[in-house]
């Protein structure tokens, strides 16, 4: 919708982040899960995230979402101060997710899944008076081509396999078409070649929109063949291209190497 | 309870079955005050007694529709809903009240009896216009409304929910009874309020009265089935599965599940107060006990018996229970507590879908 919004006074577009956090902590009974973290994505930037188990990715993307209000720190969104809006307003601001345990609704039907998800009103007199359209419903049927749940659509979300869920929770985030996508470890429980199939969905999104994807798979984060930020304990350990970070000895020694 | 909750429509075949089901009980409920007017004698005669409970328990049904769009859609446990049902019933009573004119006791041109005897010597402000039933109808609508619609918002925006959320309304309906216990609330005390004479120029207690009220609940029981049946099968029904089932996952799609929850607990305490107020001139008495916790967590119990979430269910419960209610105070009334709980034990561990889901297990 709003690609075209100039950046500020002027300055150069790559100046102009989508995504902005500084100094970023967030404390649990004073146990530290992000640690003076900063982090800036770029309109179009694809971003891969990786790090061990309870590195804080999570968290990180708690705090963008509204779902974590962080100890102290700046989180923006454009020209939107993150830390003061709640999860639909961020939602509707333009930012969706895809949670690391995939969340949907077991007693609706695949398809009426993504149709919440679409893009539209959400009010509840809207919601009421909404009447699907040939327009909507081309637009989830090729969501459903998109992530291979066509032959599901009329089935309960309830019984899709895990990997089916991880496909129509990103199904879902599609359909919201939000101008920034956090993407919480999308190809766990995913086939070599599912995994392959997301890595290209996720190159062929960045470019239009903004997407952050936290992930374990070394191989698919090559595949995305964009920058790498590496976190633990709650701060930027190391960040450039996965062979920058994968021949970093901090980062061997807390993650790779083990 | 868990999530073992249907989908809220049933697939194609089933559903005409159940239209033409439902279609039915209401031709059959629709004949009835048509059968009371029969010779005594008549093998289809129909006694007073069947006709006025089955009034009751119509607007008993009106209730439970409201309760399972609240709960069995949203999730919304309320605790409270005979507060509501009781808030309309109020509201037409005063209607009545003002009705009866001199033609009480101490024969006052204005002031209810009550007012009388408590010296009273001018109507409350808050009893002005009553004496015209449009506006007693639209308090009947607005003021449990208000009510659902401050608490539930305070409660939702502080995103209270479950068991937390019950107690709050739990307490809302004690609150409200013991302060309608209070004479100086200008509600008649205890005693509420009684000896209605007549409603829209017509005596009570007649035959043309009773089925009068009888189709005009039957009406409203139409009518509200097709608004919850309209919202529960549209998107916004869907939304509420989706807050039933995962709230705070909605909200990351950007619904505000605020405004969500708030229109349906709003239009649930409507039609519920919309219902208290059929009921009141077809019992004929008004009083605090209708705010009593005990009611609100009866009528939940009715829609628990015949399965939330299905609206269908709501109305089996809401009869079946009453009609076992009716049968077993009359033949054993120190039993019926000890079977409501036992029914709803029962249910809760064998039946979890209710009477509805062992119609449809047994179908299938
Ligand atoms: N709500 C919470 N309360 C207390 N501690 C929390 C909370 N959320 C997260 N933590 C802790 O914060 C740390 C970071 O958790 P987080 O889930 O962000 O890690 P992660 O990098 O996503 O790990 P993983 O790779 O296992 O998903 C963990 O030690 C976790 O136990
Ligand atoms: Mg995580």
């Amino acid at each position: 919708m709003s690609d075209g919004i100039s950046p500020p006074l002027g300055t150069p577009k790559e100046a102009a982040p989508v995504l902005y956090l500084d100094g970023v902590s967030v404390v649990f009974d004073g146990f530290r899960a992000l640690n003076n973290l900063s982090l800036i994505v770029g309109a179009g930037e694809l971003r891969a995230i990786i790090g061990p188990n309870g590195a804080g990715k999570t968290t990180m993307m708690d705090v963008i979402t509204g779902k974590t209000r962080p100890t102290e720190g700046v989180v923006r969104f454009r020209d939107h101060d993150l830390t003061r809006l709640d999860e639909a307003t961020i939602a509707n601001l333009g930012i969706g997710r895809k949670f690391q345990k995939p969340t949907m609704f077991d007693a609706l039907t695949v398809f009426e899944n993504l149709e919440l998800a679409l893009k539209a009103p959400r009010g509840p007199l809207a919601c009421l008076r909404w009447a699907l359209s040939g327009e909507a419903r081309r637009r989830i049927e090729a969501v459903l081509e998109e992530v291979g749940l066509t032959a599901r659509a009329q089935d309960r979300a309830a019984i899709l396999s895990h990997g089916q869920r991880q496909w129509l929770e990103i199904g879902m985030l599609l359909m919201q078409d939000p101008e920034l996508l956090l993407v919480d470890e999308p190809v766990a429980g995913m086939t070599d070649q599912e995994t392959e199939h997301t890595a290209a969905l996720l190159v062929r999104i960045a470019g239009k929109r903004s997407v952050v994807v936290v992930e374990h798979d070394l191989e698919f984060v090559r595949a995305l063949g964009s920058k790498v930020t590496v976190l633990c304990e709650g701060s930027m350990l190391s960040e450039g291209s996965i062979d920058h970070v994968q021949n970093d000895p901090r980062v061997i020694e807390v993650y790779l190497g083990r | 309870m868990s999530a073992t909750l249907a989908t809220p429509s049933p697939g194609g075949s089933g559903r005409l079955t159940l239209r033409l089901l439902m279609l039915g009980a209401v031709l059959l409920l629709a004949v009835l005050p048509a059968l009371n007017r029969l010779p005594a004698d008549s093998a289809l005669h129909v006694s007073d007694f069947i006709v006025s409970v089955s009034g009751k328990w119509i607007t008993y049904a009106i209730l439970a529709l409201a309760i399972d769009l609240a709960w069995g859609y949203a999730g919304i446990l309320s605790l409270g809903h005979g507060a509501f049902f009781a808030l309309g019933g109020y509201a037409i009573g005063m209607h009545l009240m003002r009705l009866i004119g001199p033609r009480g006791v101490y024969g006052h041109p204005t002031l209810p009896d009550f007012m009388v005897f408590l010296g009273y010597k001018e109507l409350p402000w808050y009893w002005l216009g009553f004496d015209h039933f449009p506006f007693a109808i639209l308090m009947a609508m607005a003021v449990p409304g208000l009510l659902a619609a401050v608490v539930g918002y305070l409660a939702f925006r502080s995103r209270i929910t479950g068991v937390y959320f019950s107690i709050i309304t739990q307490a809302m309906t004690y609150a409200l009874m013991l302060a309608f216990f209070r004479n100086d609330m200008g509600f008649g005390g205890n005693n509420g309020f009684t000896d209605f004479k007549e409603l829209l120029g017509m005596p009570l207690n007649t035959p043309t009265a009773r089925s009068a009220l009888f189709y005009a609940s039957l009406a409203l029981l139409v009518l509200s089935y097709a608004i919850c049946s309209r919202i529960t099968q549209s998107k916004l029904g869907r939304v509420l599965v989706a807050i039933r089932d995962a709230e705070s996952r909605v909200r990351f799609l950007g619904y505000d599940v605020t405004q969500h929850k708030l229109f349906v607990f709003v239009l649930s305490a409507v039609l519920a107060g919309l219902a208290g107020a059929l009921y009141v001139p077809q019992v004929g008495i008004i009083n605090p006990g209708e705010f009593s916790p005990g009611n609100s967590i009866e009528a939940v119990i009715w829609v628990a018996v015949g399965g939330r979430g299905t609206l269908v269910g709501a109305l089996l419960g809401a009869f079946s229970v009453n009609a076992l209610k009716t049968w077993l105070t009359t033949v054993a009334p120190d039993l019926w507590l000890f079977a409501l709980g036992g029914l709803f034990v029962a249910v809760t561990l064998f039946l979890p879908r209710g009477l509805i889901g062992l119609v449809s297990k047994v179908t299938k």
